[in-house]
């Protein structure tokens, strides 16, 4: 018996070893560029060398591209290469930031590009303001006891998968002169709106169409902040006569404060730079109602015959100052909270 | 014995048909399609190289987008395929061999397509770079079975744009139609109409001036139609900037009496309205200056970067000739650009009525477009005059701007993008 045993442990033993044979072998290939480049830049310096293939893809990626559209800001001209563009300074920055009175658009140079300012902010701080209201509301009910529990969290979830192309056409499609919302009114005796021909609905619309498609999202996060609070803080509340008010008030909303931030800021920088499923359910209409600032860099830098790059390269840069600032603050949130944990 | 024989002479014969195979130059067409034309062009395209076995063409289709975003920065780039299908043609133009020394008869070629050869070359230039494969105009769709029910009888020939406005806003009272008079959202399709009405729009010193007494007199009716519910409001209020929107579903839907709208629509309101309803193209509303559309299309020209400058002129040379262009404008549906093929007329082939009739229509127009709207087409400046009107009308009828305010801006619109493109 004793016997049988051992030649099964032998054979496992072999059959391991045969497993972890590539590995083994690929260990051994790299162990010597790894000595030679440790003893090349040092243990310390190692970090470096992990980091550097990424950083290679970042920088082709990003930092390159970031610092090609910052040169095409300082440049005028129509035409695509450089060899071709004349060096213009800051000349697009003043044409974009000439403005009589900056809360009146038409006064200035660039009036779209204002009316997009405009438009963004107002969108920023209206679709931020409700989806974190209502992501809230959806995971507080989504953490209840309930039945099909998971079933309506799919629910809330399933548009976060749509693609936004397809979250504007599908709203388009119930939105529009004979869509199924003014069908379904009609029927009731309503009249006819026309939702995305006047000014307020189209900007209403948008602001809806967008919290609809990332409140699944949102919830979710909040959720996971939810089922973290420990359950026998409550169950002392409860002990104590504690209200439902007061508890949401002094445990809930206390304990999940940080993913709530986290929630904020990553909404403000998302809704900074809506586009797709605004430009396809809107078209940026009725007027410019509801053109934000990336349709106007779009429309400046690619949909006109003569495409002004330079323009549109300074009006993305001055987005982006802007998106690094939301993305410092929630850096800067985040470590925070890390010290205050590690704390 | 026999069967060695036999198979030395198959080797042979293999061995040599591989050689001359290997020999053949390939030429390279990028080809987009709105419909049929990619398949018809295949056709056209294997007869070539069963006439001449030393050409190889490969036909790239791709979609229109490549074409608008991507050529531009491979030609910039000294790229790009030997041969390409373009609509901005005029922009480009610096792009294109000219194929004059290349063709067997340069002469016939030019006669052929004379009227359309300054949209494809620089200003001053008498390159042969290509012809244009199709012809577009501008003019109104009209649904004739509403027309008929309402008892109102389509404007004929020299009807005036008021004239076609109050007969539409008959029809769709009369029908309980929401939309009297579509237009397609465009200042392209804006600018035939203000012609009509006596707009310049090129100053004497060939820099635009769009905003003359005509150019007010179309603009003016535009934002008035919109106000007294002839013009549907989501189509030239309902987008930003230069966005094009079109009224094709509420058409085949029948929901618009007339869409001013082009040529290209014909084929597809075939396939889409089927027997549903008679429809047709009427003719060009006149306006105090002329009755015209505003032409268009898309041009097969040479790429100047093609290594293989002598086989590019010969496949040119055949799609461009009389029997292949005929051929391609029947089966697609095409209005030809081929001076010869027009005079004497095309048999499209299509068992829809309405089809032969509009296109017998569209192609009159095309013979009668005024030599203003025939010069936008070769026009350096049209496409920054298309934007600038498009963008700041639509202002205008989303009631977001004045109508003068709305001229000053679109004079500032101008003044700025050509400053920027001729620094």
């Amino acid at each position: 018996m004793s016997t049988i045993t051992g030649e099964r442990g032998g054979q496992a033993s072999s059959l391991s070893s045969m497993l972890t044979l590539p590995f083994r072998f690929l260990m051994g290939v790299l162990n010597a560029p790894m000595s030679f480049l440790q003893r090349r830049f040092g243990i310390g310096g190692m970090g470096a060398v992990f980091l550097a293939p990424n950083m290679l893809i970042f920088s082709v990626f990003v930092l390159i591209p970031v610092a090609i559209n910052f040169a095409y800001s300082l440049t005028g001209g129509t035409a695509i290469f450089f060899d071709d563009r004349h060096f213009v300074g800051l000349g697009q920055y003043q044409t974009l930031l000439t403005c009589s009175d900056y809360t009146t658009p038409s006064t200035c140079l660039q009036d779209a590009f204002w009316q997009s300012v405009h438009n963004t902010a107002f969108f920023v701080i209206a679709q931020v303001t409700v989806l974190v209201l209502v992501s809230l509301g959806t995971a507080l009910v989504l953490n209840r006891e309930m039945r099909a529990r998971g079933f309506w969290r799919g629910v809330f979830f399933f548009p976060v998968l749509l693609s936004p192309v397809v979250v504007g056409l599908i709203w388009k499609w119930i939105l529009q002169r004979d869509g199924l919302l003014n069908a379904i009114l009609m029927d009731f005796g309503f009249e006819r709106t026309l939702w995305l021909a006047e000014r307020s609905w189209a900007m209403f619309w948008a602001i809806f169409v967008s919290i609809w498609a990332h409140l699944g999202f949102y919830a979710l996060i909040l959720l996971a902040g939810l089922q973290a609070i420990p359950r026998d803080l409550y169950e002392a509340a409860m002990m104590d006569g504690t209200g439902r008010m007061r508890t949401f008030w002094r445990i809930t909303l206390p304990l999940l404060w940080p993913n709530l931030l986290v929630v904020i800021i990553l909404a403000l920088i998302k809704a900074v730079q809506i586009f797709d499923e605004a430009f396809v359910l809107t078209g940026g209409g009725p007027g410019t109602s509801t053109m934000f600032i990336t349709q106007y860099i779009y429309e400046t830098g690619f949909a006109h015959v003569l495409r002004n790059l330079g323009l549109a390269s300074a009006a993305s840069i001055l987005m982006g100052i802007v998106l690094v600032g939301l993305t410092a603050l929630q850096l800067g949130v985040s470590n925070r909270r890390a010290r205050k944990e590690a704390v | 014995m026999k069967g060695l024989k036999r198979l030395i002479g198959g080797a042979l014969a293999l061995a040599l048909s591989a050689s001359v195979a290997q020999a053949a130059t390939e030429v390279r067409i990028m080809w987009y399609s709105d419909g049929n034309e990619g398949e018809v062009l295949q056709d056209l395209v294997k007869r070539f190289e069963a006439q001449n076995p030393d050409i190889k063409v490969v036909v790239d289709n791709v979609a229109f987008g490549i074409i608008k975003d991507q050529l531009p920065v491979q030609l910039e780039a000294g790229r790009g395929p030997d041969i390409v299908r373009v609509v901005e043609l005029k922009s480009q133009a610096k792009h294109w061999l000219d194929l004059r020394p290349h063709l067997k008869d340069a002469a016939t070629f030019e006669k052929n397509f004379s009227n359309t050869l300054d949209w494809m070359r620089e200003d001053g230039s008498n390159a042969l770079p290509g012809f244009m494969t199709q012809l577009t105009i501008t003019g109104p769709l009209v649904n004739t079975t509403l027309f008929e029910q309402a008892g109102v009888p389509v404007p004929g020939d020299k009807a005036t744009w008021d004239e076609w406005a109050a007969a539409a806003k008959k029809v769709a009272d009369s029908q309980k139609i929401p939309i009297a008079l579509a237009f397609d959202r465009s200042g392209h399709r804006f600018m035939g109409p203000a012609i009509s009405m006596g707009a310049k729009v090129i100053g004497p010193d060939g820099k635009p001036a769009v905003v003359d007494e005509g150019f007010k007199a179309m603009a003016q009716r535009i934002a008035d139609w919109h106000k007294n519910g002839i013009m549907p409001r989501e189509i030239w209020g309902g987008v930003a900037g230069t966005t094009y929107k079109g009224a094709n579903e509420e058409f085949v839907n029948g929901q618009v009496a007339v869409y001013f709208s082009g040529s290209w629509q014909v084929a597809q309101f075939s396939q889409k309205i089927k027997d549903n309803f008679d429809w047709s193209a009427g003719a060009e509303p006149c306006g105090p200056a002329a009755c015209t559309g505003m032409p268009g299309g898309a041009g097969l020209v040479a790429v100047k970067y093609t290594k293989n400058p002598k086989e590019v002129a010969r496949v040119v040379e055949y799609l461009a000739s009389e029997p292949v262009v005929r051929e391609f404008s029947e089966r697609t549906l095409f209005l030809p650009a081929h001076q010869g093929v027009a005079a004497k007329g095309v048999d499209f082939k299509s068992s829809d009525p309405n089809v032969k009739k509009s296109l017998d229509t569209f192609l009159r127009a095309t013979q009668t477009a005024d030599p203003l709207a025939l010069k936008m087409q070769s026009y350096r400046w049209s496409g920054t005059i298309y934007a600038a009107v498009i963008s700041r009308l639509g202002q205008v009828v989303a009631g977001e701007a004045q109508i003068p305010d709305a001229y000053a801006r679109i004079e500032d619109d101008i003044k700025q993008k050509v400053a920027e493109a001729s620094r």
